[in-house]
């Protein structure tokens, strides 16, 4: 059903515009629901997302524009370097635990954000990169936001089928068992054979991967970037968006994204109308608020929502019960 | 003295300090292969610090621990595991963000294969082996009893219950030397009469078992041997009926005076 109304969506709403936010829902939900494999399932944080997701962005831009390989051996390209980065410094990373992992995977995030800065003949420095070629498809050439957007919400099915499946199964459950913050033990996964170190570096990859093909979409898609979009800012606005959505889930992750993404639009177009002299800074009050709201109310997430929901109406009923 | 069987375990002047406080001092004993042996100890004995050190959790270690005439210092905790040596935690470690059969299906990782890439393709072969997980999953609860809770979270059950769940779990990495620890603590008395009857039953199966534990009920029921540590010293060595009416266990137990 969900199926049905992404692929109807742009049928409905005749406007480009949402076909811009759908864009930017699919390709910061690839990256979120890699994070919710990696925070969400094996309980290790990871603040450097957005630069695997620049990593991503920047191989094909560099490769297709200097070179002009393939779009998609680019991808690829992209996605092998993500994942490998993710693999050798994910080994001496992951080892950290907490906090301290937090600000050691931000430092990673910081130092490939400068790479993207200071490698000037590469990236372009603050200008960036453009005219980088759009994507094409079976000799397809994609021109629209439009084609974007069903290849954009494509992969997000594909990432999302497959993470589904890797939940589902015996990898699932080695990344459930080491995450001691939802009740999992290293300890008694240790006892029954996994190799904590092994797993969270795999998923660790995982998400590199994951975040790197989302950046190659992107790239393609708005055919011009500069580092910005590739700050440490972004990496925490996915922590965001896994939070609001609800970290234990891949659905949150798509509804934290969809949640980010609308309300950010909402709050930088609609509220400076409304009140003028509000500058586009107001999203970031909007996240913060958000986010608080939720840790308040609904710790889980919204996809928590149902539950919560019952819990309440349950509290309600019981009190005009004595009230009777 | 009877013929000495094949030793499963060899424990050789095992030592350990914690910043120099003696946890473990120079321990050295074997355990036979088929037999359940108990060790025994007043609180702080050192009991656990043993399993801890056996089990991989504890590196750096003087001595030398040798399973099935192999050593395994240096060994990761995960790498003991996958030799055949499987164990339950004092303070529970339930998987308590998995039901209970899920719990037991994760200790299934050494006996099936597929990674990353077959899981997320669905592959045959990884198919197959998640259905294999899940029979003898239920099979080994089945064997600790617990069938009828398989799909409820571990959290929900009483707490014999989930210690019952360790067991299980431990049982399916098909261990051939299994370490249960302080199994009875905290269990009614037929609780412990149930749990003897397991662990005879555990034994039957094939799997030795070292069984650390502070009420002597259990353990003088069903232990072959007992191996009494005091301070992380070992004071005495037995039969029940030798441990019994040692003269320093009595002393370690009960105090000097008597």
């Amino acid at each position: 059903m969900l199926l049905c109304a992404v692929a109807l969506m742009p049928l409905v709403a005749k406007s480009p515009y949402y076909i811009t936010v759908g864009n930017f829902i699919g390709i910061y939900g690839i990256v979120a629901i890699g994070l919710a494999l990696l925070l969400g399932y094996a309980g290790q944080v990871s603040m450097a997302q957005a630069a695997f997701f620049g990593i991503g962005a920047y191989t094909s831009a560099i490769l297709t524009t200097l070179t002009e390989m393939n779009p998609w051996l680019a991808l690829v390209a992209g996605a092998m370097i993500a994942a490998g980065t993710a693999g050798i410094l994910g080994v001496p990373l992951l080892k950290l635990e907490g906090h301290v992992l937090a600000v050691a995977t931000m430092a990673l995030s910081i130092v490939i954000y400068t790479l993207f800065v200071e490698w000037a003949h590469l990236t372009g420095g603050y200008d960036g990169i453009g005219g980088i070629p759009g994507l094409s498809l079976f000799g397809f050439q994609l021109k629209s936001d439009l084609h974007y957007y069903y290849l954009i919400w494509a992969c997000v099915v594909a990432v999302f089928v497959l993470s589904h499946n890797i939940v589902h199964s015996r990898v699932g459950r080695a990344l459930r068992s080491i995450h001691r913050f939802s009740g999992g033990s290293e300890m008694a996964a240790q006892s029954v054979g996994i190799s904590p170190a092994k797993y969270k570096v795999q998923v660790f990859m995982i998400s590199a991967f994951y975040a790197s093909i989302a950046g190659s979409l992107y790239a393609h898609w708005i055919a011009f970037i500069n580092p910005e979009p590739f700050g440490v800012f972004i990496s925490i606005l996915m922590l965001i968006m896994i939070t609001i959505g609800g970290m234990g889930s891949l659905w949150g992750a798509m509804v934290g994204s969809a949640v980010i993404v609308l309300s950010g639009e909402f709050f930088r177009d609609i509220v400076p109308k409304v009140l003028p002299g509000a500058a586009g800074e107001m999203e970031h009050i909007a996240y913060g608020m958000i986010l608080v709201l939720i840790l308040l109310f609904m710790p889980a997430g919204l996809v928590s929502a149902p539950d919560a929901l019952k819990r309440w109406r349950a509290r309600i009923s019981q009190k005009s019960d004595w009230r009777e | 003295m009877e013929l000495p069987g094949k030793n499963i375990l060899e424990v050789r002047a095992l030592h350990k300090t914690f910043g120099g406080v003696v946890a473990i001092g120079h321990v050295t004993f074997d355990v036979e292969e088929g037999q359940i042996v108990g060790v025994i100890g007043p609180n702080g004995a050192g009991k656990t610090t043993l399993f801890n050190l056996i089990t991989g959790f504890l590196p750096p270690y003087q001595g030398d621990i040798f399973f099935k005439g192999k050593s395994l210092r240096g060994k990761m905790a995960h790498s003991i595991a996958s030799l055949g040596i499987a164990r339950t935690f004092q303070n529970l470690q339930v998987f308590t963000n998995m039901s209970v059969v899920e719990n037991v299906m994760t200790a299934r990782h050494l006996q099936s294969r597929a990674g990353i890439f077959g899981t997320a393709f669905r592959m045959p072969y990884s198919r197959r082996e998640e259905k294999h997980i899940l029979e003898a999953a239920m099979a080994n609860l089945d064997r600790v009893g617990l069938r009828d809770e398989a799909f409820a979270p571990p959290l929900s059950l009483p707490y014999g219950k989930q210690k019952l769940v360790e067991i299980a779990r431990a049982l399916a990495t098909e261990p051939t030397l299994l370490l249960i620890d302080e199994p009875a603590g905290g269990l009614a008395t037929h609780e412990i009469e149930q749990l003897a009857r397991l662990i005879s039953e555990i034994r039957g199966g094939g799997i030795t078992c070292l069984l650390v534990e502070h009420r002597m009920e259990l353990v003088m029921g069903i232990a072959d041997r007992v191996i009494v540590l005091n301070f992380g010293m070992k004071i005495a060595e037995g039969s029940t009926e030798e441990i019994q009416s040692n003269e320093k266990v009595i002393a370690a137990y009960l105090g000097e005076k008597f």
